[in-house]
């Protein structure tokens, strides 16, 4: 007799769905179920609506996802310490947050600096994140992202601005901290390597969902035709 | 990603040339509906030898005099000290109610108390407190943080809105302190300073209403013909404003204000029972203080014939002329400030004249004139145009600076009409909208010299110790400016002209 398999509730599901982006409907009639444990990668050429799916997922849980946008929206004049630590900001009184954003307290402090340490931001830890460069901005977008300290992770292309080297290393960074992933990556090799299910997008519908294992770079070239 | 069809560019096309048709029609009737107003407008030079008095004052600027250093110091330190307790409360109070602006009920109290110029604000409190630093403070705290409110309500708006939406919880007070408050502090902090300059400037108008300001000394020179120490007083009124950019440091500013509430603590002298008197009683009609009402109707149809519909009439009359002037006074002046124009000497001598009528208040230069020219609508017109003229002709020769011309452009007065107006001309009219309130303001407080706008009336009727009638034409003035400023605010995004805290 067959052991049944124990279903745990999906992270994620979406049933028939319609995705629009600023009032054009950009995916449609998506079914997608994403559970616990899942490493996804969500690829397809620019355009085809990878974030649209991102922010509709988030919309689902947004208190309880990492969140790790293509525009990272930092805020300029403010510390990569600052950026950072506001990622945290909601698992601490409003009064602890402006003491804190007056002086540094020690122990964010100390969570942060080791943080930035892994993302190897520890030099310009102090600097205002208007004086970074663009791959040092994705980090601290990453570290913000990190800061919040959630199982899920949804990250659209969060290392697009880095060498291979360095992505790879913040890849097997978020990995490590999260329980269920969810990544859009245009960079097919990262896509396989780092995730266990590749869904991929073409003209506005799912065309391909299977256990990366089955497939080589090769079988995805079709959908950036 | 954008694709501009066939079809969006013929759009954008059509939408660009209605843009300059109603550019075009809303400056014809600003003109038009001022040249109505010149015909009604009351302009004669009633003074009987202007030119004898014009050359008395030009001696005096010659040679200026200060009497007494006392009474400098005391003008000078009563007129920071007002300026600073004022505006720190301003931006206290116009933080807060910044952060609540979106509730329709914030928004209506703070129009309703910055559409209350602050020298009426100093004759209610007058009433209440007497000539004391309480009133000086007030008058300027209030109409101010109700300005500051809009305009830092404005400036967090006007922030992008990733950086908090990428928050798990966006709409937090911490969330806005580390995502909306240091995006929009640039610009605040900017339009902060340039604000208290403004009060600095409005603390001196104080003055010409008892309070002890350098323009308490100033009206009493100046009034008394004694025009070699007006000149004094006011050299230094300008040093100290030009200055304001060496002495006005934000790690100084504690110090300041611990001075300054030590030396001038906000005190006064009143007892409650007048107060809730004036409030209670005094500010009712008249008719209506007894049971019955009676004579409610004919006390109001009294006061609109007499002086209500008056004093809304050439208020309105008076900022139409005053606001045409000063656009074309913009207009003519700002090539001598422009690079694309003129070489540095010339504008080094124009940049000198802008201060001068940028710094010295409207109220004051009315003053002036009005002892040249005599009570009439003329000195009012003169020192309106003059001033906003001044602030809008710095501004847009600021914009031009950013214009490159090819190299090959056409030279002069080709160029003028060519190039750099087509181009500023948007600029030009979204400033000229933002000043038309604050002319109306100033039409109505022009008033309290003797020409017949509202302020006339108010202040005819606080003398008379006619409360009741001062308080509902404050009440009229404050409606008016409401009413303007929305529309104002109505033609700018019809016109879709730009709004941004540089031009506020």
């Amino acid at each position: 007799m067959k052991k049944p398999v124990p279903v745990k509730a999906p992270v994620f599901s979406l049933l028939n769905a319609q995705l629009v982006y600023e009032g054009r409907v950009v995916l449609d009639n998506i079914c997608l179920s994403i559970a616990p444990g899942e490493r996804v990668a969500l690829v397809g050429k620019s355009g085809v609506g990878k974030s649209t799916l991102l922010a509709a997922l988030r919309e689902q849980q947004s208190n309880s996802v990492a969140w790790c946008p293509q525009q990272h929206g930092l805020v300029p004049m403010l510390s990569v310490y600052h950026n950072i630590y506001m990622g945290g900001l909601h698992r601490h009184n409003t009064l602890y947050n402006l003491l804190n954003l007056i002086k540094p307290l020690s122990r964010p402090l100390r969570e942060v600096a080791a943080l930035a340490k892994q993302l190897q931001l520890s030099e310009s830890f102090h600097a205002r994140v208007e004086q970074l460069s663009g791959g040092q901005s994705q980090r601290v977008a990453i570290g913000r992202a990190l800061y919040q300290q959630q199982a899920v992770f949804l990250g659209d292309e969060p290392v697009s601005a880095v060498d291979d080297y360095q992505a790879q290393q913040l890849l097997t960074l978020i990995l490590e901290k999260h329980e269920t992933l969810v990544l859009a990556l245009h960079d097919v090799e990262q896509a396989l390597r780092f995730c266990d299910r590749i869904i991929g997008l073409k003209e506005g519908a799912i065309v391909l969902d299977a256990p990366s294992s089955t497939l080589k770079a090769n079988d995805l070239v079709e959908l950036y035709s | 990603m954008q694709t501009l069809s066939a079809n969006s560019v013929y759009k954008s096309r059509q939408q660009t040339l209605s843009g300059i048709f109603s550019l075009r029609s809303t400056s014809f009737y600003i003109a038009v509906i001022a040249g109505v107003c010149l015909l009604l407008a009351d302009i004669e030079i009633i003074s009987p030898s202007p030119w004898q008095e014009f050359k008395a004052m030009g001696q005096g600027l010659m040679s200026p005099h200060i009497v007494s250093y006392t009474e400098l110091f005391n003008g000078v330190a009563n007129t920071l000290s007002f300026a600073l307790q004022g505006m720190a409360v301003a931006v206290v109070a116009g933080f807060f109610l910044a952060l609540a602006y979106r509730h329709w009920w914030v928004r209506g109290f703070c129009a309703f108390i910055r559409a209350i110029h602050e020298l009426f604000w100093a004759l209610i409190f007058i009433q209440c407190f007497g000539l004391s630093p309480l009133t000086g403070l007030l008058a300027i705290a209030l109409p101010y943080a109700g300005t500051l409110a809009k305009v830092y309500g404005e400036l967090f708006e006007e922030t992008p809105p990733q950086p908090r939406a990428n928050l798990p919880n966006s709409k937090s007070l911490s969330t806005f302190f580390y995502t909306t408050l240091p995006l929009a502090w640039p610009a605040l902090s900017h339009y902060t300073r340039y604000r208290f300059e403004c009060a600095l400037r409005s603390t001196v108008v104080l003055g010409f209403v008892g309070l002890p300001t350098l323009g308490f000394y100033l009206e009493t020179a100046l009034s008394e013909g004694l025009y070699r120490e007006a000149a004094g007083l006011l050299y230094v009124l300008l040093l100290l404003i030009v200055s304001q950019r060496w002495w006005f440091r934000k790690a100084l500013l504690p110090v300041y204000l611990l001075v300054a509430v030590v030396c001038l603590p906000p005190s006064a002298s009143f007892n409650w029972q007048t107060m809730t008197q004036f409030f209670t009683e005094d500010i009712i009609p008249q008719p209506l203080r007894t049971a019955s009402g009676d004579g409610i109707g004919s006390w109001l149809v009294f006061l609109w014939q007499q002086q209500l519909w008056p004093g809304l009439f050439n208020t309105l009359v008076l900022s139409q002329i005053a606001l045409f002037f000063t656009a074309l006074l913009a207009l003519l002046a700002f090539p001598f400030s422009s690079p694309l124009f003129v070489g540095p000497l010339v504008r080094g001598g124009s940049a000198g004249l802008l201060v001068i009528a940028r710094t010295l208040p409207e109220y004051l230069l009315a003053f002036v004139a009005l002892l040249l020219w005599g009570p009439s609508m003329l000195p009012a017109i003169v020192a309106l145009a003059l001033h906003n003229g001044a602030i809008i002709t710095h501004l847009i020769a600021g914009f031009s600076k950013q214009i490159s011309l090819r190299d090959d452009a056409s030279k002069g007065v080709n160029r003028y009409a060519y190039e750099v107006l087509p181009r500023l001309y948007r600029q030009f009219l979204a400033i000229l909208f933002y000043r038309w309130e604050v002319i109306l303001r100033e039409s109505a407080i022009l008033g309290i010299l003797g020409i017949a706008t509202l302020g006339f009336y108010i202040d005819s009727a606080f003398e008379e110790f006619r409360f009741d009638r001062a308080a509902l034409l404050i009440l009229a003035s404050a409606l008016l400016n409401m009413a303007v400023d929305t529309l104002a605010r109505y033609l700018r995004r019809r016109l879709h002209l730009v709004t941004t805290a540089d031009i506020r």
